[in-house]
């Protein structure tokens, strides 16, 4: 059995007094297609930012394809990463955001091609071929040379996507990728993340999304209050959910 | 008027005929008789002040011509745009710093920024330049180094010849305080998802910084360091209070001290002023047209349809 890519082991986060995650662990292999749901504020995005160090862990520990995440253990003694590092260990870690998060003041193309350029210091003729056939296998060959200002939700999150492919992560966080679009735009960002799985990409996706996560997904963790209430299949838990808080919530979402 | 109106949707009546409502409205324009009167009246109040400035003898249109472009009042201008350029460039470099302090995490850091800001925002800069121009009586060499003797250098301030270097000084130590606060809100003014993306994209504090924050902070920083620039224009007129004696306005008081003539070489002052004032602001222009890319179709009214185009 190879490394897991994500191995969460009791992890804890708390923001003051407010604990955020109580004792999260679980496991996402290689190639595999996680979906996180649960009620807001139950820490499913908490738990995506720890994964990219965007948030740091409290208590326990938590691996990147056997690395842990933020910190050296040195001795049984853990050394926060120098920010440098921590800025390396994230760049092959890919995130979508709920608000697409894209810079304004590049286009569609210049902002994918940004952290290449500027991370990887790859030379930008060969990010710009690079990046325009990203952009085309998102669907938007037509919009290259558009600020994110004149495209639609849709679009502009299916170019985050391609921003953060461009970085040939080997995981990709997606955190509500489409709870700030418009109900018609949803379906074009689900084609381009569906695409995107079949490549074999590992992928943690939290979303209110059920018809999407029964189709692609090849698990499911239902979190509440911070803990993991439930895990299986997409089927199992969304067809025979075994915990009351389980299907409480379910009665509500579906 | 009222009447063909009727006419016409009463001949219309069954509104089925479509030029009815195809045609553009062709209505008479509202007059506004008093809005004419009273812009009439402010060009002859206009007209009337400059024939008669034009024949006024205390305007002295002859010095004026005679002394306009004089060599000294050249100078003079070069001397006031490099004090303006020099103080700006600390200004802005030191206001970069007091502002990216005033966001650091460390305490003391914070503490001194704040104190800056509180001390040379808080006391007139015409009181600051006096102050500097005695700096040499209280310290006549400044040294730049390690505390309590360590490693370092001096630099004698009690020659005349620094005098301009710390006009210079002086006026970019009251303005950064200002440009401090002007970075500030355009760097908080970009949103926190941008800095959270780009971590996530592994790029390191500085390379976001460069790359993401400031140039989006610029369409933020940029219109009022435009108007910072100018107003620093105006103020090194001040300088004399140091004393610098070759900027612009002094060196026109001193001639017209030799020509018992003041009011011609006030003209000539405020023309160059005028002049440079005038160049910034277009340069301001361009500056703001280049880093508002992005948003280029609210802030300068390009085509508003091409926003939500289909795929």
């Amino acid at each position: 059995m190879s490394t897991p890519m994500v191995h969460a082991d009791r992890v804890r986060k708390s923001f003051g007094t407010h604990e955020v995650l109580k004792d999260i662990s679980l496991s996402v292999n290689k190639g595999e297609v996680m979906c996180l749901i649960g009620p807001s504020g139950s820490g499913k995005s908490t738990f995506l930012r720890c994964i990219n160090h965007l948030e740091e862990v409290n208590a326990g520990r938590l691996y990147v394809d056997g690395v842990l995440v933020g910190y050296r253990e040195v001795n049984n003694k853990l050394h926060e990463l120098k920010a440098s590092d921590a800025a390396h260990q994230r760049s092959d870690i890919g995130m979508v955001f709920q608000k697409f998060n894209l810079f304004p003041h590049l286009t569609a193309l210049e902002n994918v091609i940004a952290a290449p350029t500027i991370v990887k210091k790859i030379d930008k003729d060969v990010a710009t071929k690079k990046g325009k056939e990203l952009l085309e296998r998102v669907g938007l060959s037509s919009k290259m040379e558009h600020y994110p200002a004149h495209l639609s939700g849709g679009q502009q999150q299916r170019v985050a996507i391609a921003r953060a492919l461009a970085m040939e992560p080997k995981l990709m966080l997606f955190d509500e990728p489409t709870s700030a679009l418009d109900p018609e735009l949803v379906g074009e960002v689900l084609d381009v993340m569906k695409t995107l799985a079949k490549t074999g990409m590992t992928m943690i996706v939290v979303t209110h999304e059920m018809g999407f996560a029964r189709e692609v997904a090849d698990s499911m963790v239902f979190m509440d209050d911070g803990r993991v209430i439930e895990t299986g299949t997409p089927d199992s838990v969304l067809l025979s959910p075994q915990n009351e808080r389980t299907k409480s919530f379910l009665s509500k979402v579906l | 008027m009222t009447n063909k109106v009727n006419d016409q949707s009463g001949s219309n009546n069954s509104r089925s005929d479509r030029s009815f409502y195809d045609e553009p409205i062709k209505a008479v324009r509202l007059r506004h008789p008093w809005r004419i009167f009273s812009a009439a009246l402010l060009v002859l109040w206009v007209i009337a002040f400059l024939t008669d400035a034009a024949g006024r003898e205390a305007y002295d249109w002859n010095a004026y011509g005679e002394y306009v472009f004089d060599p000294r009042i050249l100078k003079a201008t070069i001397i006031t745009l490099q004090l303006t350029a020099y103080s700006m460039l600390i200004a802005i470099s030191l206001g970069v710093i007091l502002a990216v302090l005033r966001q650091s995490p460390n305490p003391v850091f914070k503490a001194v920024s704040w104190v800056f800001i509180w001390v040379f925002r808080g006391t007139p800069v015409y009181v600051q330049l006096v102050f500097w121009g005695l700096l040499s009586t209280i310290y006549p060499t400044l040294f730049f180094g390690a505390p309590f003797g360590g490693p370092g250098f001096s630099i004698d301030i009690s020659h005349s010849s620094s005098l301009f270097w710390i006009a210079v000084v002086g006026l970019g130590l009251n303005e950064a305080a200002y440009m401090a606060e002007i970075v500030r809100a355009g760097l908080l003014s970009v949103d926190e998802g941008q800095e959270e993306a780009a971590k996530a994209l592994g790029m390191k504090w500085w390379a976001t910084m460069r790359h993401i924050i400031i140039p989006q902070a610029m369409r933020i920083i940029i219109p009022p360091t435009g108007n910072e620039v100018i107003s620093m224009l105006k103020t090194t007129s001040l300088v004399t209070a140091v004393p610098v004696s070759s900027d612009l306005y002094t060196r026109s008081r001193d001639i017209s001290a030799e020509t018992f003539n003041p009011i011609p070489m006030l003209l000539i002052a405020s023309t160059w002023y005028l002049l440079i004032t005038t160049i910034l602001m277009v340069a301001q222009y361009f500056l703001e047209k280049r880093f508002a890319r992005g948003h280029a179709q609210i802030a300068y009214g390009a085509d508003p349809k091409i926003i939500g185009e289909g795929a």
